[in-house]
Order: structure tokens, then sequence, then C-alpha cells
């Protein structure tokens, strides 16, 4: 009945992007296809631009969609993964600090660890809201996200400033502290394999694991899963909430061990936004989400470039993000049919 | 003045733009839906009063505020009524669609290095005398404030008193009896969405026209998602959200009073407090107070 309708409107919006887009684009002091050129070498123009541009963007973004995959899947609506990544990379510069002297070669594994740690324990606060005063996760984890933000800003120009106490920022990062290189001439870092055996370890937690199908069930129908399946519904959101919050910690803290070498303020440029895109994008499916990851990783990794050569607002990556979003949801929306008789309880 | 006039005159004019947007965002919530995109049409707000208000002084600016944020709502209605999309994603997605695109438009309309964009901000009435202590405070200040005052029992008037004000409570508490009741829902729903969009919109050019007197890039800095939690503190009643805007407001202005005070405390922790306050009123109000029983059920 409405289903011209459900075709027609995704199409129009897409088209609509796509001139908004074009309009940026030309923007720049240089012709659209220049732009568009300049992207395209700036994501896989080169082994170097593939490896230590696309592959290194991706790798944040491949933790944070990792996170917000695992808690959508399980009906937990954490869009903090932002504030998560910022805690998480935090505690990694701390405790790079602490360790160094001690721990040696193991400091930036220690370092992800702690990141971890810290970005769970963000999660926890939005969660304890959650269960104990019923407060929506969607509103205390974005308000969590602006914490994050100041909280940064405070430690970089007070606790954990570097000791000349002139930039805001802090100490950079021993040898010893960092993340080794994959190999030497680029700048692709062992994180990202990390991040890869993660997101295979996951989709195997999901799809083959008692728990992962208890999470898989609490996402797909809480109430269904409390009365039939037994399965305790708070305890399994607060696990998802808190692996959730780990990995992207273990993201910011595996940013600062493997790319920036320093906590500042900026540090991210909304990974945990763009995590969003990268999660749906794969349909919820951590296996997905390496091929989405690298993919949006390309994109910014070519925004980038289409900035430094061809004067476009690299800020035209998070335009096309929210657009892929935006289709997407429409898409589904239109293969969904008539949803209200899957409205669920 | 005193400092206690100038904290509380500060704490209403900051509370101002939370408040219209809090109010705009409790129709929408009395329908059943949440709309996250509210932080995307208070931006696209500011940036349509920046473009407005160069082209064509104040009243062009708020005009233009208005038309980018339904603009913004309108986009939302589409989606999650029509095309029945989750309201929490959507909503995501437009905020982040809307930072970039006035993000990436400032540049090229404003330039990108240029010369910091200054507009004539509407300056505040002065109907009482300063020296009348709290009233002058309250008094004190541009129209939009003006317009909070006047909406807010207003709102509560409509909403409790009024046939439609009615139905979109039913409609939020279960659309399908009030489809069978003979409303018109998605009408409504619809109706709610775009209201709030104009609201979102003033909030945003009240960021710009009767304070900042500029537009920066996220310069919404998180009020939509505060008003949203403004919403619950308030109890989705008008003169309650209305009394919440103005006290965070305060937790805001908190700041002035510090500087006033001589007390040494370090900005970024000054800058949480507004987000620390929404948390805890949160942690305390939630719970206890029952919002529409259909919110944020994808429809």
């Amino acid at each position: 009945m409405s289903g011209a309708r459900h075709v027609w409107l995704p199409t129009a919006l897409a088209l609509c992007l796509a001139g908004t887009i074009a309009a940026v684009l030309s923007s720049g002091n240089a012709s659209p296809g220049f732009a568009l050129a300049a992207l395209a070498r700036g994501a896989a123009g080169s082994w170097h631009a593939f490896t230590s541009g696309t592959l290194v963007r991706a790798t944040p973004l491949l933790f944070t969609g990792l996170g917000v995959a695992v808690a959508f899947r399980a009906g937990v609506f954490n869009i903090g993964a932002e504030g998560q990544f910022l805690t998480g990379a935090a505690a990694a510069a701390a405790a790079s600090a602490a360790l160094s002297s001690h721990a040696g070669a193991l400091t930036p594994w220690l370092a992800i660890v702690a990141g971890a740690l810290a970005g769970a324990a963000w999660a926890s606060v939005a969660d304890a809201l959650r269960r104990r005063f019923e407060v929506p996760e969607v509103i205390s984890t974005i308000l969590l996200n602006f914490v994050a933000i100041y909280l940064v800003g405070y430690l970089v120009r007070g606790p954990l400033q570097e000791p000349t106490h002139i930039y805001p920022q802090t100490r950079t990062l021993e040898l010893l502290a960092r993340l080794p290189r994959m190999s030497s001439g680029t700048r692709l870092h062992w994180g990202f394999p990390l991040g890869v055996a993660i997101a295979i370890a996951l989709a195997f937690w999901l799809s083959r694991t008692a728990s992962g199908f208890r999470l898989r069930l609490v996402g797909a129908n809480p109430h269904a899963a409390r009365v039939t399946g037994r399965v305790n519904v708070g305890r399994v959101t607060t696990l998802a909430f808190l692996a959730s919050g780990a990995l992207a910690g273990a993201g910011g803290a595996v940013e600062v061990n493997g790319v920036t070498f320093a906590l500042y303020e900026n540090i991210s440029p909304g990974y945990g936004y763009t995590a969003i895109a990268v999660a749906l994008l794969a349909g919820l499916d951590p296996r997905w989400v390496i091929a989405t990851a690298v993919g949006f990783g390309a994109l910014e990794a070519g925004a980038s470039a289409m900035q430094r050569d061809a004067g476009v607002p690299s800020v035209i990556a998070g335009i096309v993000e929210a657009s892929i979003i935006l289709i997407a949801i429409a898409w589904s929306a239109r293969s969904r049919g008539d949803a209200s008789l899957e409205r669920g309880t | 003045m005193s400092a206690t006039n100038s904290f509380i005159e500060a704490a209403v004019r900051t509370g101002t733009p939370l408040a219209l947007a809090a109010l705009g965002e409790t129709l929408v919530e009395r329908a059943g839906i949440i709309n996250i995109s509210l932080e995307g049409t208070i931006i696209a707000g500011a940036f349509g009063a920046a473009v407005g208000a160069s082209a064509g002084q104040a009243t062009g600016g708020y005009a233009l505020a208005v038309v980018a944020g339904v603009l913004v709502a309108a986009l939302f209605a589409m989606f999650t009524v029509t095309l029945r999309t989750d309201q929490v994603i959507t909503g995501t997605a437009l905020t982040m669609l809307a930072l970039g695109l006035t993000g990436a438009l400032a540049r090229s309309v404003f330039g990108a290095h240029g010369l910091a964009l200054t507009i004539a901000t509407t300056g505040p009435l002065r109907p009482v005398p300063e020296g009348w202590l709290v009233l002058g405070a309250l008094l004190h200040q541009p129209w939009p404030t003006y317009a909070v005052y006047a909406l807010a029992p207003a709102l509560w008037w409509w909403l409790y008193r009024t046939h439609a004000g009615l139905a979109l409570h039913a409609i939020g508490e279960n659309p399908a009896a009030a489809e069978a009741a003979g409303i018109a829902v998605n009408r409504h729903r619809v109706g709610a969405i775009l209201a709030g969009g104009v609201m979102g919109g003033l909030a945003g050019a009240t960021l710009v026209l009767a304070q900042a007197g500029t537009f920066v890039e996220n310069m919404s800095a998180g009020r939509g998602f505060m008003a949203i939690g403004i919403v619950v503190l308030g109890r989705w009643n008008p003169l309650g959200v209305a009394g919440a805007a103005l006290l965070f407001g305060g937790a805001t202005a908190l700041q002035y009073l510090f500087q006033a005070a001589g007390l040494n405390v370090r900005y970024e922790l000054v800058l949480m407090l507004p987000y620390l306050a929404t948390l805890a009123a949160l942690a305390g109000v939630a719970g206890r107070s029952r919002g529409p029983a259909t919110l944020g059920r994808r429809l």
C-alpha cells in the first residue's frame, strides 16, 4: 500500500544529500573532481596511504564500533563510546607514565588493560544510573561524554600535564610504552590486528556461546527473555554495557599508545559517534564491523587529505557518515514493510 | 548591581535557550516521541540565526532560525513517523548531520579563518528600574525570556485544559486507543515534532542573537541533550520544565558567582557542573515520575 513511498523517500533523501555534499566539495579552492581524487589518494593511493592512513584511522573506529555493536545487540543504547574512549585514553596515558620504568615492553599492553577498565568504569556510571534510578542510558551516556571531554581538559592542564607546564597535553610516551609498529616505514601498529582478533572473538561469543545467545535474546525481546528464558535481564544488560565501555576504552588506550603517544584535548574527532555509523552499517555483526571500520577509516583518512590538498573542510566526513546512517535506516524501514506487526511490547 | 542579582540575571539568561528547547521537547514527548535531534535543531537554529541576522537584522535571524529548526524537525518526523525508524538512532544521526553541515557551511559562508563574526544582539528589555532586586533581574532580559514566561503557562493550559492537548496525552499513553477515539494520531505527532522544531530553532537563535553575538561550530554544546534531561526533571509539565530549565541556568551561571567570590576553581570543572547536575537531578527524579507510556517506542 505504502510501498512506493518507502522507495522514493530514501532515494530522494540520498539525492538531496548527494547535492549537499557536492556543494560542500565545490566550496574548496579546487574542483570537485580534484577534491575527490585527493580523497581517493589519501585513502588508498598507495600501500603507505592505506596502512598508515586508512588502517591507522580505522583502528579506533574498530574498537568503538565493536563497543557500540555489543551494546546495541543487547538493546543497550550506549551513545557514550566517545566518553568511554576518552577516559580509556586518559587512563592509558596515566598508566603508561606510571608503569614504563617497571613493566618494560609490557607497558603498552598493560595500558590497554587500564584503558579498558577505565572505559568500563565510565560505562558503569550510566549502567548504575539506569539500574538503580531508571535514568535512560541514552541521555546519561551523552551527558557523560561532555563530562569526559572536560575531565580530559582538566587532566592535561592539571595533574597529568607535561613537566614544563606549557602545553595542554601529557608528556610524550617513552619508546618502551609505545605499541610496536607492524613493520618499519609504516605507522600501522599492533593495535589494529588486536582489534581484528577481538572482533572475531566477539563474533564467536555472540553466535556460539550460551551467554552470547542470552545477550542477543535480551536485545531482541527483554520481556520474552525474562519470562520464557529465565534470563537475568539486568545482569545481561550490565555485562553488555561494561563490555561495550571496555572496548571503547581499549580503543582510547590503543590510540594513545599506538598513534598520538600523548593525551590532549580533541584527541578524538568524534570516534565514538562515528562508531554508531560503523556498527549500524555492519548490521551489528562484529565481523562486518571490521569491514565498515576500514571503510570509514578510508573515508576519514581521505577527507583529511582532501582538506590538506583541496581545501575542502574535513567535516564532510561527518556529513557523509550521518547520511549513511540515515539512508541505511530508511532502507531497512523500506524492507521491513508493515512495522506495526512487529512492534513488540 | 549586587552579586546575587547578577547571578539571578545570568541564571535566567543562560536558562532561557534550555527552557525554550525543553518546552518544545515536552510537547514531542507528550506524543510518545523522544527527539534526540533536538541538539541538531538547536545548532541549525543558531546557524540560521547567524545567516539571517547578517542579511536582515535580528528579525531575519529569528525567522531563519525557526525555518532551520523546522527543517531538521521535519526530517525527524519524516523518518520516525512516516518511515517508522528508531527514534534514538534517527535523532543521533540527524544531530551528527546538523553539526557537520553547519560546521561546513559556516566555513563557506563566514570564511574559514576570517575575522570572528560579530552579530548585533537583541538587548535586554528594562521595564523596571535596576534597583528592583529580584524582579529587576528577572525582567532585565531579552525578549526570548519573556517568551518563556508566557509560553510555560500557556502550554500548561493547552496541554491540560484543551481538547487538542489531551489528545496529545492520549497518543503518548495509548496510540491505538487514541486512534480508535477518532484522533488523527500521526497528524498530532508531526505537529508536535514541528512545534518542537520551532522552539529548538528559537533556542538556537537565542544563543546567537541574545547571548554570544556570533556563530561558532558546535556552539550548542549539548544543550539539546540537557533539555531532554530537563523535560524528565520537570515531569513533562511545562511549568515544571520551565522551572527546571532556569535552575539549570543557575548551575551554569555558578561560574560567575565563583568569579565574583574570588574562588579559584578550575574552569573545566565548573563547565562540567551543568552536565553533572543534570545527571544528579535525573537520578533523583527519573524513577519516581512516570513519563508517557509509549515514550521512545518505535511507531
